[in-house]
């Protein structure tokens, strides 16, 4: 019989979807920014493999020409994503949430398995409870990314001001690379994220928005009327 | 104990109802939010363009929200926080010229025949030359520049420390106002620099680049090097000086960007 879980805490829930479109504009008035001075790229033994960006990309998104504009939204939007990730982190700490996220122990040989598993070469599912093992990883690493942009961005904010900072992100110059190269990073994380929320299906995607998940329970005679009480009384101190 | 009473008219919801209930109250309050943040960003968008003046160019809530943010900032300033310095051999031996804005639109500049012209607010004139400023004690400094683009470069930069420069030029009660502006001869490039900035330790008026007398495209013959702002504020060949506690106009700020632009 199905039985109502509760996965997703509010906070949770509104952390993450606020951080969404916060994200996105930071994002798109970064390129604004980043467009004035595109000097990054990936070669490889001197062959030019990658260049951000290519002139099709700035001319579709309408990136050229906007660097004062772009200025104006990131030093407004900063604020939002900053607030909202300092939110997130302090209730994962004191709610105690942070021990279904950090990896632990068993989490790197775990995640194996789930690799494994995600590829169809083993069929055993791996252990999980909120998060399994190579969630754990990907969303402690996306909170560690986000921090990284506050403290890089910061520091080429202000690296006068806050020249400790700019020297822990290893100067000016590496700073604002590191700022760029987390950003790439936040779309590959986006792809694989979307990707895998699509394989996951509905149950896991409702429980981001309304928090709680659906299970199947074997009726187990002798301790059914338990467990409804449970969810009842659940349900009740909810309303 | 009302949950009770409850149940004796209503029968309790099944697991069923449970959940459509509450998928559906939380899709509901997810699409309203999501409703929301949408017509706040049009919003955003639509917003009017301030008026013109000593900034303009943005969107009146983005002005806003950078002066806010100015404002937030300049509570971590210190004079005691100094730009990094570098060796001399880190410098960039032929440095970047960015912009010649003030310089290639003026032909009837003769650098030998300038003064630095501080004006006051009683219309009077105070005419400095290059030589009384050159013999004061030089100060040098090899630093990161930064552009507001995103390049920085290594460069050095010999002149006059700013506060050196107003004091014995008995300029210092003149200094107690908020704001100096400073601007090209022709006026066609100008910019407004707050108070702390100006007595920032590592503020000078130079003369010289890489050793040798500042070459006209860098900014013959006196620019401000001012390592605690943006590329933009640094002006070249400075023409005139005056103090004021209003902001002084400033090229850039009038097209979009940040007024205080501080590193």
């Amino acid at each position: 019989m199905k039985v109502i879980k509760e996965k997703h805490s509010l906070l949770m829930r509104w952390t993450h979807w606020v951080n969404f479109p916060v994200l996105a504009v930071m994002i798109w008035s970064g390129l604004f920014i980043y467009w004035a001075n595109d000097a990054y790229g990936i070669s490889i033994f001197g062959y030019s493999l990658i260049k951000f960006f290519p002139e099709w990309f700035y001319d579709y998104f309408h990136i050229s020409s906007r660097l004062a504009e772009g200025m104006a939204f990131h030093f407004l939007f900063m604020w939002f994503f900053f607030i909202n990730g300092l939110l997130y982190i302090l209730y994962t700490i004191f709610s105690g949430a942070w021990k279904a996220l950090l990896p632990n122990k068993h989490t790197f040989k775990e995640a194996w398995q789930v690799l494994l598993h995600d590829l169809h070469i083993r069929k055993t599912v791996p252990p999980q409870k909120k998060y399994n093992a190579a969630q754990r990883i990907a969303y402690t690493l996306i909170i560690l990314m986000g921090m990284g942009s506050v403290a890089t961005g910061l520091a080429i904010y202000k690296p006068v001001q806050f020249y400790w900072l700019c020297w822990l992100c290893g100067g000016y110059h590496f700073a604002r690379i590191l700022h760029f190269a987390l950003t790439i990073g936040y779309v590959f994380f986006f792809i694989i994220h979307i990707v895998q929320v699509a394989l996951a299906g509905w149950n896991n995607f409702r429980a981001v928005i309304a928090g709680f998940e659906v299970i199947e329970e074997k009726p187990q005679l002798k301790h059914e009327p338990v467990i409804t009480e449970k969810t009842e009384n659940k349900d009740e101190s909810k309303r | 104990m009302k949950a009770n009473a409850n149940k004796k008219v209503k029968a309790p919801l099944t697991v069923e109802q449970k959940i459509k209930r509450r998928t559906f109250i939380s899709f509901g309050a997810f699409g309203a939010m999501g409703l929301g943040a949408v017509a706040s960003w049009k919003w955003l968008l639509a917003a009017p363009e301030e008026t013109p003046g000593i900034t303009g160019g943005t969107r009146v809530p983005l002005r806003r929200a950078l002066n806010k943010t100015e404002l937030f900032f300049r509570n971590f300033f210190s004079n005691k926080h100094l730009v990094k310095t570098y060796p001399v051999a880190d410098a960039a031996k032929t440095p970047r010229v960015n912009s010649l804005i003030g310089i290639e639109d003026d032909e009837n500049f003769d650098a030998d025949d300038w003064k630095l012209t501080v004006k006051f607010k009683n219309k009077t004139n105070q005419y400095i030359s290059l030589e009384a400023i050159k013999a004061l004690p030089k100060t040098e400094i090899v630093y990161d520049f930064k552009c507001v683009e995103g390049w920085d470069e290594i460069q050095h930069w010999a002149g006059v420390k700013l506060s050196d420069f107003l004091a014995h030029f008995k300029l210092e009660e003149e200094a107690k106002k908020q704001y100096m502006g400073l601007e090209t001869p022709n006026g066609s490039y100008y910019v407004g620099l707050e108070r702390e900035s100006i007595l920032h330790p590592q503020t000078i008026l130079a003369y010289e680049m890489n050793g040798k007398p500042i070459s006209i495209d860098h900014g013959a013959p006196l620019r401000l090097i001012v390592p605690v702002k943006y590329g933009i504020k640094n002006l070249k060949r400075i023409g005139t000086m005056s103090f004021s506690n209003n902001r002084p106009r400033d090229y850039w700020a009038e097209q979009g960007y940040d007024y205080y632009s501080g590193l």
